[in-house]
């Protein structure tokens, strides 16, 4: 099945402040099921970068093997992109990422990839802060090997071919916290808008930024009775806070994006009521939450535990920006590289000069 | 006194426990000799283990500069209970045995030299040393007695302890004193009855002594290594650390920021993962590792292939299969590296075979992979690796850099719509790259470890898979004439030829000169620095009716894969292969060449 995506937001002719179209943002048709969520993912993908106004050019997409990971073709036609190997995508974005330390990662994986075959690497990723926006399409199932059951599906679970799964699920944000990721957040794809904002904050952190997405398979496990089932989301659904972001006018990372003067920060209408807690970026930008039932800090990990327990506890589908440390240095800040990009240093600055070779020689013995 | 002495040619061995601090005291012998002029060679033979097993070290002193391990010990040095019967059985007759004296054991041998050592004693006699370190110099002892009674010369022996403590003045004073008691007390107590005997030579002036993972090191950094990926093994560990050394002394710029990043990683998995993403994105890129290793290293290797990155990886080989021997020396993953992938698979595999080759392979490699786009193996090891070697000083790359085709943003420009990342333009089967951070609207383009067409999209089409799988052979046709060509040594008359590659060659070469001095058997030999094989190994083969091909592995690996390529010729080639773990000798060579000969 192959139809391109429709597209959120705006329409196509308009230009964002980088110059560039909705056009500019998008990819390839997509080859993945009707109503698969990672779609919508993409889409918001396409409406966050385009909002955002995100230079493609200084953005990296990475993805290991899985139906999430052919999604990078999906979108950003105007990005470099490696589809690695199953379960290897945090490596090689830890690598590529030093050829030019201006240019942020997008990593798209899913759940059988990071929390299965992957979980060493994605968890060494986060240990390092590597500067990406990290994806994690979550169904709790292997689609492209026709439904078996992964590491995040639920116990007790049972699936057409399968039969009941035995063991108990990972929990993605848990484990994000657990290896000190910067930036967490659980989402719905169901939920477009907090999607696409956090996404827009996610590409304005500076590190890693995971982002656990709860994203339906619509073919193999999208019973009323599964986490992930778009019909479990639309009931159990519980945003901590609603959120907007809000771009800076500078910072280190907004070297990814065409950046307008500061706006002063105007909270839409249905914002305005309600108790408001303001997070700054790295970079300078906001993120604006409200809170709903009661006040939530994102920058607590000890709150972030907790909540994410308390979720469980309840059978609660808790979304939002679960844990955030906006001033964490990231893997390329700690290795002081040079200012020119590595991967456009010459010969000149490669390789040492002639006379230095007489002082080796006589290092050794 | 002796009857004859025997001067400059024979074998130090000594035995102790790992972890004793003995490498140190070795190390000072080892580089003691090579400041007297002497041509040396030094073999750790250690144990997979922290403290407690027998480790052994051996030395070789050759006036006519062989370098090989030789199977004979002339001078046995024991200080290890643990060792002491196979030690003392190890003398060859007529040689000398040194022992600490506090070690009960009965000594069952009358056609040695018996030197029984008072370390304890000595050790405790001297007040200089504290007694929290006399373990440690406990092993200075034997250095001195052997400095008496063999000749070393103490001010050379005092320059190696400089050059190990870096120059720091106490350990120096606080081992040579130990160093001079042993040698004092052996002045005066130990009658020399055995023949054995050094006079220094001129024979090492104008060389230096370092490993080949120091040289892999170096050579790396000259040829401009910016991203280093790797996770610990022996016995390729100590090259990444030697890029941690020396990376920050020659690659800072003036502002004192990095121009490299160099990074542990996880596991083998992720050290090539990071290194194939740095490669990718532009970067001369590096993973060391040893067989293990290789094997998780496979699947990525097989990706940077097929989606054309270019990669360095060194492979030091140890003892396999799996953990294997893991401190032990082999030549036995040629044929694995050769097939590196599943599916259709070409490896280019460069082999040093010796300290020098290892720093010009260092900078070499990154010429050729990304010439070719492609990971380049680099075969050394264990033996070549770790232990120390003499050699000639390094030189400077002869040849600017070959960063390979890539577009940048004005040529893009230039290019226009006509850019694809696979198509072959200049008939070479080499396509153009970009780098990501090119800015230009056309730079980008998709990698994937799945089936393409030349302009990088997504393709199962049967047609678009041949011609790619066809064009990436292209490539390894084209990297032949970049690759570094065999060494080929011819003798008047010769009887028949040689093929060796790596840490043999010392052996062979002796094997070769003793072949003719004795038995009149003169040989041709090439030492093959590559694969793929390039026309002179063909003609090589052609060119001689029988030629041994010298493996240290069981089956032979260079035999058989010599054999699948020269089908026509295979009957000529003729497998000498064995592999113990230790460093090969020119005795090995030497003998299965004459049985051979004779049958």
């Amino acid at each position: 099945m192959s139809q391109p995506l429709p597209m959120a937001g705006a329409p196509a002719q308009q230009v964002n402040s980088a110059g560039l179209s909705k056009n500019d943002y998008r990819g390839n048709p997509t080859t993945l099921c009707q109503g698969c969520g990672h779609n919508s993912i993409s889409n918001q993908i396409i409406a966050a970068c385009y909002e955002a106004n995100v230079v493609p050019e200084k953005v990296i997409k990475f993805s290991g093997i899985g139906c999430s990971s052919k999604s990078p073709t999906y979108f950003l036609n105007r990005s470099f992109g490696f589809n690695s190997l199953h379960g290897r995508m945090p490596s090689l974005a830890t690598g590529a990422l030093f050829g030019d330390h201006r240019l942020k990662g997008l990593g798209i994986s899913g759940d059988g990839d990071s929390a299965s075959i992957g979980m060493g690497q994605f968890k060494h990723a986060m240990r390092r802060n590597v500067n990406m926006v990290y994806i994690i399409e979550n169904n709790g199932v292997y689609g492209l090997t026709k439904g078996q059951f992964s590491a995040t599906a639920d116990k007790g679970l049972t699936l057409k071919k399968q039969g009941v799964n035995m063991y108990l699920p990972v929990d993605i944000c848990m484990e994000a916290l657990a290896s000190r990721a910067t930036f967490v957040a659980r989402l719905f794809a169901g939920n477009a808008k907090q999607t696409k904002e956090v996404l827009k904050a996610a590409l304005s952190h500076n590190g890693i930024a995971v982002l656990d997405i709860i994203s339906p398979c619509v073919t193999f496990n999208n019973l009323e009775s599964s986490y992930y089932s778009y019909s479990f989301g639309k009931e159990k659904e519980g945003p901590l806070h609603d959120i907007s972001f809000h771009q800076a006018s500078e910072g280190p990372q907004s070297t990814i994006s065409y950046v307008p003067p500061k706006p002063e920060i105007k909270l839409e209408a249905d914002m305005i009521d309600g108790e408001i807690r303001e997070v700054a970026l790295h970079d300078g930008s906001t993120i604006i939450l409200k809170a709903l039932e009661k006040d939530y800090d994102p920058t607590s990990r000890f709150e972030a535990m907790r909540v994410l327990e308390e979720a469980a506890a309840n059978n609660w589908l808790v979304t939002g920006l679960v844990y955030v440390a906006p001033e964490s240095p990231s893997l390329t800040d700690v290795h002081n590289l040079v200012e020119t990009p590595l991967n456009r240093l010459t010969e000149k600055d490669l390789r040492p000069a002639p006379e230095t070779i007489k002082t080796i020689n006589d290092l050794m013995f | 006194m002796t009857q004859n002495r025997i001067v400059n040619d024979f074998s130090i061995t000594v035995g102790t426990a790992n972890g004793s601090g003995s490498s140190t005291a070795n190390t000072t012998l080892l580089r003691a000799l090579f400041k007297m002029g002497l041509p040396v060679s030094g073999k750790n033979l250690f144990p997979s283990n922290i403290q407690g097993l027998p480790t052994w070290y051996t030395i070789r002193v050759s006036g006519d500069g062989f370098t090989a391990r030789r199977e004979e010990q002339e001078i046995v040095v024991a200080m290890n209970p643990g060792s002491f019967v196979q030690d003392l059985a190890s003398v060859t007759p007529g040689g000398a045995f040194y022992y600490a004296d506090d070690i009960k054991l009965p000594i069952n041998r009358d056609d040695i030299s018996l030197y029984p050592m008072p370390v304890k004693q000595l050790v405790r006699a001297n007040a200089e040393i504290p007694s929290n370190l006399r373990d440690l110099v406990a092993n200075m002892v034997y250095v001195g007695i052997l400095a008496q009674m063999i000749g070393i010369d103490q001010s050379k022996i005092e320059m190696a302890l400089k050059f190990h403590f870096k120059n720091k003045e106490k350990p120096v004073s606080l081992n040579m004193s130990m160093i001079r008691a042993g040698a004092e007390w052996a002045a005066e107590n130990l009658p020399k009855t055995d023949p054995y005997t050094l006079e220094p030579l001129d024979k090492t002036d104008g060389l230096i002594m370092t490993d080949g993972n120091t040289a892999a090191a170096l050579g790396a950094i000259y040829g401009g290594v910016q991203f280093a990926g790797w996770y610990p093994i022996t016995p390729a560990s100590s090259l990444a650390e030697a890029l941690n050394e020396y990376l920050p002394q020659l690659r800072k710029s003036e502002d004192g920021k990095n121009t490299f990043a160099v990074i542990q990683a996880e596991d083998e998995l992720a050290a090539i993962g990071m290194c194939v993403g740095a490669g990718w994105s532009g970067l001369r890129a590096l993973t060391s590792t040893s067989g293990p290793g290789m094997s998780l290293m496979t699947e990525y290797a097989g990706l940077a292939y097929f989606a054309e990155v270019p990669v360095v990886i060194w492979d030091i080989q140890r003892m396999g299969p799996s953990t294997g021997l893991p401190t032990r020396t082999s030549q036995g993953d040629l044929s694995f590296v050769y097939n590196m992938g599943h599916g259709d698979i070409d490896s280019l595999i460069l082999l040093p075979g010796s300290i020098n080759e290892c720093f010009e392979f260092g900078w070499r490699s990154f010429d050729i992979a990304e010439r070719i786009q492609t990971p380049v193996y680099v075969l050394s090891d264990l033996d070549m690796g770790m232990n120390q070697w003499m050699t000639e000083p390094f030189t400077y790359p002869d040849q600017p850099m070959d960063r390979g085709k890539v577009l940048w943003e004005e040529d893009l420009e230039k290019l226009g719509a006509n850019w694809g990342r696979y198509k072959d333009t200049d008939g070479d089967g080499i396509g153009h790259r970009t780098l990501p951070g090119n800015t230009h609207p056309l730079s980008a383009y998709f990698t994937r470890g799945t089936g393409h067409t030349p302009e990088a999209r997504y393709s199962e089409e049967p047609d678009v898979w041949v011609a790619n799988i066809n064009r990436l052979k292209k490539k390894y046709e084209t990297a032949k004439q970049y690759l570094p060509k065999p060494i080929v040594k011819t003798a008047e008359g010769a009887k028949f030829g040689i093929i060796a590659y790596g840490s043999t060659d010392p052996a062979v070469e002796e094997a070769r000169l003793k072949l003719e001095r004795d038995h009149g058997l003169k040989s041709d030999y090439l030492r093959l620095r590559a694969i793929p094989f390039t026309r002179e190994v063909s003609d090589f083969i052609t060119a001689h009716e029988r030629i041994y091909i010298i493996d240290m592995n069981r089956d032979g690996q260079l035999h058989q894969l010599l054999s699948m390529k020269y089908p026509e010729h295979a009957t000529r080639l003729v497998s000498i292969a064995y592999n113990d773990g230790l460093p090969p000798t020119a005795r090995w060579v030497r003998t299965a060449i004459l049985e051979k000969e004779e049958n």
